[in-house]
């Protein structure tokens, strides 16, 4: 009797199996109707709370990203600064090191640009500047990067609390530099060189932001192939998958630990050159915006593939710029947009799951059995 | 947890936004009333398309003084909802120059800012854009900047400070009255959020408003380093009150520091909200800018086509600068009628604010004070500001709106 319930007990109607594989197609086939789902929630959300017409709210989110040329020159911008730190952070994620401190890196990469351009902006050739800055700024990453991967490297401390904390160092010091360059007012550097345009990034073909999107391209393209092809790659993905037997063929883990966070450290430090050197000017507390985090689910989103992230930080950056505009034709709080854009990214991730694993009646499998 | 709570508060937000959209502020005020006078009848405002960049959101209470007024304005000229567009969140970087651009490229023809970092963008996107009015609030540069489309605008509320100031000396007043401390322990406590001009004037102001009735207070300072911040502010505010102020005053922009003196039963003085509803047991009273009258100046002037003033400044006079409604179970008896008084004195040019003969520094009187005016990379000190024992804040005809009294500090002040 007590064996009978305890039977029924350990039966669910359903359980989960992982799936074999899936083919492409119907891979897709469930994200989009994740996407169809989410936008399903997200209308009832917009016309319980809002009382507007869904439809008109999601046109105007694509607006915010297509409706006029400058928008989407705008967006590819904010794609090209978040997809470059989504590279940065990625070979890191594949060695299973938890890097959080994207944040900081960038930080102090754009640190390092805007105090060569505080300082020596008005002796050197604008070019011979502008490399200089790159190189302070790729230094500054490596070693903000670094420092906590030779803690895990020599003495095995837990790197995502390292990093983290880096961060917070970063702030600090920016927000130190500031008070040191800007003596009065509310820690606001404003624009550097207004008057001279010393270390900005000229306009390339009349276009302020084709700089930095050709360069993070051509990183993209460079850290797929590292990823997929070169020796490096396929080590930090041994590393990642065990070190143990990473050792056991002969790989030196505590190089490619060392060694990946330099490439990730300078990544990020390209990515505050850009921002300091080719769009802002200036240097802030929130020169990174929380891109060093969202970059994080970027590179989560598209399973480490650089090509993919292309798509991934398309979404992200499509779904902030759309909540903005949202918040300001419709005069809602900026906060109810963000409610919409985590309604879809959580049916996007969500969705992942039915991808991964399947749903089988564990019914109908018994009555086989028997 | 603490998400959790956030989309409620969210959530909550929202459906207060819905049921109360196109209500007026609920502030009353002390100061002149021209705000609900009648729009100017024959301007065609229907050309006028306005834009507002705002650093924060509704959340923060001098982001919301903005967006509020302009409501105000916005309903009071007849204005559509899309002839006045708003963003908030807007930092202080390349993306304040983005929203800017955006605005105009939706065919706003005049743009205001709220923040004093935004001012280098906007300034850009003055030169980008000639045709287009921009109006940046607290910023120093549009008297020298040369560009015929660039304003500033500020208020002088330094005035309204020293009136809030006024109320919190006659609170510790009473306070010494019913023996609840000793004349010598009047410390007032003072949250700020940087430590420059804007901040020391209103402070200085706030403070020797408190002495004019209160002769032993005295006052100490701390800073957050941030414009937004409920729990630093709560924590600077706490930490005052632990090393015994017993009044409290901010200029930061969150609900941090009242809500720590409703909690601890000390008064507090505020600034561009009404915070008796978080508090009111403590909250006395606030001054505040009213932006009504310079939107409403400026956006006629472009449905016009007129010019109007590069630096301006408004007054109690032009009703921008106000008192919220005094909390009556909180402040000393009297007040009222003290402010009344003062409000008339201040009006008829009797009483100044920063007269020279009222406060010390390092024991002297102040004879000459030479401030930084004009906005230079080095922050040189250029302009003499002390005219007939007077030292003149927020003079737009010789000097400029935003604030410059940047004494750190005046006797009787000191930074915690």
């Amino acid at each position: 009797m007590s064996k009978k319930n305890e039977n029924k007990v350990r039966e669910p109607l359903f359980h989960i199996a992982k799936r074999n594989s899936m083919v492409w197609w119907k891979a897709w086939l469930i994200r989009g109707a994740a996407i169809l789902a989410s936008l399903v929630v997200c209308a009832l959300i917009i016309v319980l709370l809002t009382k507007q017409n869904p439809l008109e709210v999601y046109a105007s989110m694509f607006k915010g990203s297509f409706g006029t040329k400058r928008k989407v020159w705008i967006l590819l911008q904010n794609m090209a600064i978040l997809l470059c730190i989504s590279l940065a952070v990625t070979p890191a994620f594949k060695m299973r090191f938890w890097n959080l401190g994207a944040e900081g890196q960038v930080l102090i990469g754009g640190l390092a640009s805007a105090a060569c351009m505080f300082y020596i902006g008005d002796r050197l050739p604008n070019l011979l500047l502008i490399l200089i800055m790159f190189v302070a700024s790729v230094l500054g990453g490596i070693i903000w990067g670094v420092i906590p991967a030779y803690f895990k490297a020599k003495w095995n401390t837990n790197e995502s609390l390292f990093t983290l904390m880096m961060n917070y160092i970063a702030i600090q010091l920016v927000s130190f530099a500031i008070m040191v360059w800007v003596p009065s007012g509310s820690s606001v550097m404003g624009v550097i060189n207004s008057s001279t345009s010393a270390g900005w990034i000229p306009d390339l073909f009349g276009k302020k932001y084709l700089f930095n999107i050709l360069v993070v391209a051509a990183v993209t393209a460079l850290m797929f192939v590292y990823l997929k092809y070169s020796k490096h790659g396929y080590e930090l993905s041994v590393v990642g998958e065990s070190e143990n037997t990473a050792r056991y063929i002969g790989i030196n883990v505590k190089k490619v630990i060392i060694r990946t966070m330099v490439l990730s450290g300078a990544v990020c430090g390209l990515a505050g050159f850009l921002l300091v050197s080719g769009t802002n000017h200036t240097i802030s507390k929130t020169l990174a915006g929380g891109n060093g985090f969202t970059a994080i689910m970027v590179s989560w989103l598209a399973k480490f593939n650089p090509i993919l992230m292309i798509l991934t930080s398309f979404l992200i950056v499509f779904l902030q710029r759309g909540a903005g505009e949202i918040a300001t034709n419709f005069r809602l709080n900026e906060s109810v947009a963000d409610i919409l854009t985590g309604v879809i990214i959580f049916f996007i991730i969500g969705c992942e799951f039915f991808i991964n694993y399947e749903i089988k009646s564990t019914h109908a499998k018994h009555k086989e059995g028997k | 947890m603490k998400k959790v709570l956030a989309l409620l508060l969210a959530a909550v937000l929202v459906f207060s936004f819905a049921a109360c959209s196109g209500s007026k502020d609920t502030t009353t005020t002390a100061g002149a009333d021209e705000s609900t006078s009648a729009a100017p009848t024959d301007v065609d405002y229907s050309k006028v398309k306005v834009g507002l960049i705002c650093l924060h959101d509704e959340n923060s209470t001098y982001d919301n003084n903005f967006i509020q007024a302009l409501k105000d304005t916005q309903t009071k000229l007849g204005l559509k909802d899309d002839q006045v567009l708003i963003k908030t969140n807007i930092p202080e970087d390349d993306k304040c120059l983005n929203a800017a651009q955006e605005l105009a490229d939706e065919g706003c023809n005049i743009i205001f800012a709220d923040s004093f970092g935004h001012e280098t963008y906007m300034m850009q996107a003055a030169k980008e854009f000639p045709e287009i009015q921009f109006c940046h609030a607290t910023g120093t540069h549009a008297k020298t900047a040369e560009l015929k489309n660039f304003h500033n605008a500020f208020a002088a509320i330094y005035e309204g400070r020293y009136l809030a100031g006024i109320a919190a000396g006659m609170k510790l007043n009473e306070m010494i009255k019913d023996g609840k401390i000793k004349a010598d322990e009047a410390k007032i406590g003072y949250v700020g959020a940087f430590n420059y001009a804007e901040v020391v004037s209103g402070l200085t102001s706030f403070f020797l408003g408190a002495r004019s009735v209160c002769e032993s207070a005295t006052m100490k300072v701390t800073y957050t380093n941030s414009w937004f911040d409920i729990a630093l502010e709560r924590e600077a505010a706490l930490s005052l009150i632990k090393d015994g102020c017993v009044l409290i005053s901010q200029h930061a922009d969150s609900e941090g520091a009242p809500k720590a003196c409703e909690e601890k039963k000390v008064p507090n003085v505020a600034y561009n909200i009404d915070t008796s509803s978080m508090g009111p047991n403590t909250a006395l009273i606030s001054s505040k800018i009213n932006w009504s009258p310079y939107y409403e100046l400026a956006i006629t002037a472009v449905a016009k086509g007129e010019e109007f003033a590069t630096d301006w400044c408004g007054t109690l006079a032009t009703g921008s600068v106000q008192l919220t409604k005094l909390n009556e179970a909180v402040a000393a008896e009297g007040t009222q009628a003290a402010l009344d008084e003062a409000i008339a004195k201040l009006e008829k040019g009797e009483l100044k604010v920063f007269d020279t003969a009222t406060f010390t520094v390092d024991g002297k009187a102040l004879e000459s004070y030479k401030a930084d005016v004009i906005p230079d990379e080095k922050f040189e000190k250029d302009t003499e500001v002390i005219k007939d024992g007077v030292f003149c804040e927020s003079d737009v005809d010789g000097m400029r709106s935003a604030p410059y009294f940047d004494i750190m500090y005046i006797d009787g002040i000191s930074e915690k």
